[in-house]
């Protein structure tokens, strides 16, 4: 499912099925994307920040377009306790592997994978982060 | 020091990055301009150089420009000029000029402090006349000294960093208006948008931003220019932070992201070239 901004309109909310990851996607060639995505974070239910939220900063293969700074998105991520993953859509390869990875991490918020819960698998990652 | 440095000021100049130079002489300047005239006329006779007068001879020279440097550290500046004399007469003062180009480095410690002996480090290069001219003289270089040279493109942030600055900058006489361009992105016909403001009102907003003077940060700038997307959105329902900022202008200087410069103050000179420098060594580390 894919919406503009937060927070989603309330009128098709008993249809909705349940919501196991959110990606925000911040496009580094838009200052307003950052914008947006900040202001609806506010919608979110604290308990997604539990390894359900991931941020997906896209078009980083274009170091001469950059409006924003990746430290403010990193700064971001660890605000909100959420990984930041770095694509470049417009290349094919980047494209799929990113759709993989996402796919592999919706699989394990859905709690598809046994042994692996969406805040194992987060703190895993910040910890491959730090190092 | 002003004099010399005149003719840098309100021309347009292309900025490239350069890796450091291997083998370069201060010294041997006259053999170099000779050499590089001859390559020159080289690549004419082979026809690479195809450009109107072909009966024009092409002279180059080579020479050093002690103080546009930043400190003692940095080399001084390398201007290349190339001019042209008609074959019919054999007068030096008969000369044109053609191309100009020079290389510099401002507070470049940066580059200079990590690279071995034998190299000259001059990240920053810029160049003005035709683009074949060019060309040519960046073989040359590149053959004789090893180096590569890599068009500087300036980024929005970058961009943004420097309206940013240079419109907070004290000028005495009456400033011209701070310009930025935007170019609208995924549209069947491309929307350029401009939006200009009064100096005052922008060194204005600046001063009441900038908590140190002196001191720049990158929470200043996305304050300031916030403030220039928000009263742009309550005026026009655009929201500007989503299109792509391709060119600033101020009255210390303009830039587009293509990496061209025209610099307008010869006070703020250092300032400028420092910040470009900055931008040119961190393309190519």
């Amino acid at each position: 499912h894919l919406a503009t901004s937060l927070p989603l309109p309330s009128e098709r909310d008993h249809l909705r099925p349940r919501i196991d990851l959110v990606v925000f996607m911040i496009d580094i060639k838009s200052k307003y994307s950052l914008k947006n995505v900040e202001t609806s974070l506010a919608h979110v239910d604290a308990s997604f920040f539990l390894g359900k939220v991931c941020f997906l900063v896209t078009g980083v293969g274009r170091v001469n377009a950059c409006s924003i700074e990746t430290n403010a998105v990193c700064k971001l991520g660890e605000a909100y306790c959420s990984p930041v993953l770095f694509c470049e859509l417009e290349l094919e390869g980047i494209r799929v592997t990113t759709a993989q990875r996402l796919v592999r991490m919706l699989g394990i918020c859905a709690g598809h994978t046994p042994g692996v819960s969406a805040l194992s698998f987060v703190s895993l990652m910040r910890k491959s982060d730090d190092d | 020091d002003p004099q010399k440095t005149a003719f840098l000021l309100r021309k347009a100049w292309t900025l490239y990055s350069v890796t450091p130079l291997y083998g370069f002489c201060r010294a041997r300047l006259r053999d170099y301009a000779r050499l590089l005239g001859a390559f020159i006329a080289a690549e004419k006779q082979k026809g690479l150089a195809v450009e109107v007068g072909g009966e024009l001879d092409i002279k180059a020279a080579l020479s050093s420009l002690a103080d546009l440097r930043g400190s003692e550290r940095d080399q001084a500046a390398l201007l290349v000029q190339l001019s042209s004399r008609s074959r019919a007469s054999s007068r030096s003062s008969e000369d044109k000029p053609v191309w100009s180009g020079w290389f510099c480095s401002v507070f470049g410690d940066d580059l200079s402090e990590n690279v071995p002996e034998h190299f000259t480090c001059l990240p920053l290069f810029l160049t003005h006349g035709a683009e074949t001219y060019t060309a040519l003289v960046g073989s040359w270089f590149q053959k004789t000294f090893d180096c590569c040279f890599r068009r500087l493109a300036i980024s929005p942030l970058n961009l943004s960093w420097m309206v940013a600055m240079w419109a907070g900058c004290k000028l005495d006489r009456a400033a011209s208006a701070v310009e930025l361009v935007f170019s609208v992105p995924r549209l069947s016909h491309p929307l350029d948008i401009s939006y200009a403001i009064h100096p005052e009102d922008a060194k204005a907003l600046w001063d009441s931003v900038q908590k140190t003077p002196g001191e720049i940060t990158q929470e200043e700038v996305d304050v300031f220019m916030d403030c220039l997307y928000a009263h742009f959105h309550r005026h026009f329902k655009i929201h500007l932070s989503a299109a792509k900022l391709v060119k600033v202008s101020t009255a210390v200087a303009s830039a587009h992201c293509d990496g061209i410069i025209k610099i307008l103050h010869s006070q703020y000179l250092p300032g400028v070239l420092m910040l470009l420098t900055e931008l040119a060594i961190s393309q190519i580390q």
